[in-house]
C-alpha cells in the first residue's frame, strides 16, 4: 500500500522514520551520498566517467552472479566492482591521464569490450535464476526496499575506509589528476595513485549500486559532483558542495519514492539531472 | 672563465655533463655529450626532432639510466638535486573543461606531493599556511599572472597557462629550471614575452634555465648560450658561433647552410629531414 501525504508536512517527514526498512534506506542513502559526492568530484576532475560507467556495468553481473550462487547481492557488487577496477588498472598500466592520447585509446577499447561481456553475463545469470526480487529491473535501476542493517554497517565500514584513504591521498591525488607529468617529476607515485583511485571508485560504485541499481549510479556519482564543479573552482568547497548536493538528491528521492508508486532510481536521476542543469545555467550566467 | 670561478668548482655550475651516453631500447640516443651550464645562465636546447632533446633533459633529471658518463646537478646527483629542480614537461594545453583555478595549480607545485590534509589547528600550521599562500602569490606576481590566477585554467589562453605553469615550477625556489618546449603552443608575440619573462627570472632569481625549443629566433635576444643536438651529439656555445654553416655542417655530417633574413632571423637550410628548421614553424 502506498502511504498518502497528510496536510502536515512535518508529520510526513516524521512518518519516513517510523519503519525500520525506511530508516535503513535513509542511513544507506546518507552514507552512499557522502562517499559518491567525494569520489565523484575526483572522477569529474579526472574525466573518468567512462571508466566509472564500466565499473557500474560490472556491478550487474556481480550481483546477478552472487544471487545465482546463493550469496548476498551486496557481496557480488563489491567483488565485481573491485575486480573490474583491478583489471582496468592493469590494462591501462600507463593510464590515460598519464600517457596522453595513446593510453586513452587503449583504455577505451579495453573498457568497451569488457562492458559488453559483463552485461551479457549478467543477463545469463539472471535467466538461469529467477530468485532475485524484482529481477533485472532491481539490479539495473535500483530499489530502497529490503536494505538490511547488516548491509548498512558494511556500507559504513567501506565508506569510512574509502574516505580515510582519500583524505590521506588528497593532495597528491589532486596533483596527479590535474597535471600527472609534473606530479610524477615531483616524486608523486602517479601510476600507483591511479590504480588505488580505481579501487576506491569500484567500492564507491558497489556501494551506490545497492540503492540506485547498476545503471543509475551516475545520478549520485557524476551529476552532483559535476554540478559542484560548475559552481565553484575551489577544491575543498567543491568537495563539500558535491556531498551536499548528493545528500539533497538522495534524501529528496527517498522521501518522494516513499509516497509514490514509482521506483527510487527515477527520482534520484531526475533530481540529479535538474541540479546539474541548474548549476550549468548558473555558471554560464555568472561567467557572462 | 676566471681562476676564482674554477676553484669554487660546482658552486658556479648548475649542470655538468661528462661524456654522457644514453641508450633506449638498444638505440643510442645521446653519445658522449659533455657540457656545463653555469648558475643563472639561460640556455636554449635546439635540434631536429628525435635528436634527443627531451632525453637530455630526462638525463639531467635522473629519469633515464645512463649507459656511460656522469651527470652532476648543483654539485650532487640528479636524484639528490631533484627538490631544487623546477621541471615543466612537454605538453598539450589543459582541457577546456578543467575547472580548477590557476592559483591551486601553483599551490600544488609547493605542497602537491605531501600526504594527508593540513588542518590549521595549531599556530604553527596556520603560520605555515600563511607562508605558503604568500609564496604562491609572490611567484604568480613574478610571472605577471595575478590578474587571471583566480580563473579556471582550462579557460585561459596558451600564454596565460604557460605563465602559471612556470610559476608552479618556480614556487619551491629551484636553482635549476628545465622547460621542455614551453613556447611551442604560443603565437609569436607570446613567445617573445614568455622568453623575456624567463630571461628576467634567470637574472633576478639566479636560476639556471634550460629551455628546449624548436626555433631559436624568438629566443635569440634573451639567451646566454645554446646547446645544439644532432645525431646524438651536442655542441654548446654562443648563438652566432653554434648556428653557423661550418659548425652545423660538421655536427650533421652533411652540408648545411645558415641564412640570415633581412629582419635578422636565422634560417638553417639543407637539413635532410626538416628543411626550414629554424624558420617560422607552420602548423
Amino acid at each position: 500500500m502506498i502511504p498518502s501525504l497528510s496536510p502536515n508536512p512535518i508529520d510526513d517527514v516524521r512518518r519516513l522514520f517510523t519503519y525500520p526498512f525506511m530508516v535503513n534506506a535513509l542511513a544507506a542513502g546518507t552514507i552512499v551520498a557522502i562517499l559518491a559526492g567525494v569520489v565523484g568530484w575526483y572522477v569529474v576532475l579526472r574525466r573518468q566517467a567512462f571508466a566509472s560507467h564500466t565499473l557500474s556495468v560490472m556491478a550487474f553481473p556481480g550481483a546477478a552472479g552472487a544471487a545465482l550462487a546463493g550469496l548476498p547481492t551486496a557481496l557480488g557488487y563489491y567483488v565485481a566492482c573491485t575486480a573490474a577496477a583491478l583489471a582496468i588498472g592493469r590494462a591501462g598500466r600507463s593510464p590515460g591521464a598519464a600517457a596522453g592520447r595513446r593510453g586513452q585509446v587503449g583504455e577505451s577499447a579495453v573498457i568497451g569490450t569488457v562492458q559488453t561481456v559483463g552485461l551479457a553475463a549478467g543477463f545469463l545469470f539472471l535467466s538461469l535464476n529467477h530468485s532475485v526480487l524484482g529481477g533485472p529491473e532491481t539490479l539495473l535501476f535500483g530499489t530502497f526496499l529490503g536494505i538490511t542493517s547488516g548491509q548498512v554497517l558494511v556500507l559504513l565500514a567501506v565508506a569510512l575506509a574509502a574516505l580515510v584513504a582519500l583524505t590521506a591521498l588528497a593532495r597528491p591525488l589532486l596533483f596527479s589528476s590535474i597535471d600527472p607529468e609534473v606530479a610524477r617529476a615531483g616524486g608523486v607515485p602517479v601510476a600507483r595513485l591511479d590504480a588505488l583511485f580505481l579501487i576506491v571508485l569500484g567500492l564507491a560504485i558497489a556501494a551506490t549500486s545497492q540503492l540506485t541499481g547498476a545503471l543509475l549510479v551516475f545520478a549520485l556519482l557524476i551529476a552532483p559532483p559535476a554540478a559542484a564543479h560548475q559552481i565553484t573552482l575551489r577544491p575543498l568547497a567543491g568537495l563539500l558542495l558535491s556531498v551536499a548536493l548528493a545528500l539533497l538528491t538522495i534524501w529528496l528521492a527517498l522521501a518522494i519514492a516513499y509516497y509514490s508508486i514509482y521506483p527510487v532510481g527515477f527520482y534520484v536521476t531526475t533530481i540529479g539531472f535538474v541540479l546539474y542543469v541548474l548549476a550549468r545555467a548558473a555558471g554560464r550566467i555568472r561567467r557572462r | 672563465m676566471t681562476n676564482a670561478a674554477v676553484s669554487t668548482g660546482s658552486d658556479t655550475s648548475a649542470v655538468v655533463l661528462d661524456g654522457v651516453t644514453v641508450r633506449i631500447a638498444g638505440h643510442r640516443i645521446l653519445s658522449d655529450v659533455s657540457l656545463t651550464i653555469r648558475n643563472g645562465e639561460f640556455v636554449a636546447v635546439l635540434g631536429p626532432n628525435g635528436a634527443g632533446k627531451s632525453t637530455l633533459m630526462k638525463a639531467i633529471l635522473g629519469l633515464v639510466p645512463l649507459a656511460g658518463g656522469s651527470v652532476d646537478v648543483l654539485g650532487r646527483s640528479p636524484q639528490q638535486a631533484r627538490p631544487h629542480i623546477g621541471y615543466l614537461p612537454q605538453r598539450q594545453s589543459f582541457d577546456p573543461a578543467t575547472r580548477v583555478r590557476g592559483v591551486d595549480l601553483v599551490a600544488l607545485g609547493l605542497n602537491g606531493s605531501r600526504w594527508g590534509v593540513p588542518l590549521p589547528l595549531t599556530a604553527g600550521a596556520r603560520r605555515r599556511r600563511r607562508e605558503e599562500r604568500a609564496r604562491v602569490a609572490e611567484v604568480i606576481e613574478l610571472v605577471g599572472a595575478s590578474a587571471y590566477a583566480g580563473r579556471a585554467i582550462g579557460e585561459l589562453s596558451g600564454g596565460e597557462q604557460q605563465r602559471l605553469l612556470i610559476a608552479a615550477a618556480l614556487v619551491r625556489g629551484p636553482r635549476l629550471l628545465i622547460l621542455d618546449e614551453p613556447l611551442d603552443s604560443l603565437d609569436l608575440p607570446n613567445q617573445a614575452s614568455v622568453a623575456g619573462l624567463i630571461r628576467r627570472i634567470a637574472t633576478t632569481e639566479g636560476v639556471a634555465v634550460l629551455l628546449v625549443a624548436h626555433d631559436v629566433n624568438p629566443l635569440a635576444a634573451y639567451l646566454d648560450r645554446v646547446v645544439y643536438l644532432a645525431r646524438g651529439r651536442a655542441l654548446c656555445g654562443e648563438v652566432e658561433d653554434v648556428i653557423s654553416a661550418p659548425t652545423l655542417t660538421d655536427l650533421y655530417g652533411t652540408p648545411v647552410e645558415v641564412l640570415r633574413t633581412s629582419d635578422g632571423r636565422l634560417v638553417v637550410v639543407g637539413l635532410p629531414e626538416a628543411p626550414h628548421h629554424h624558420g617560422h614553424r607552420h602548423g
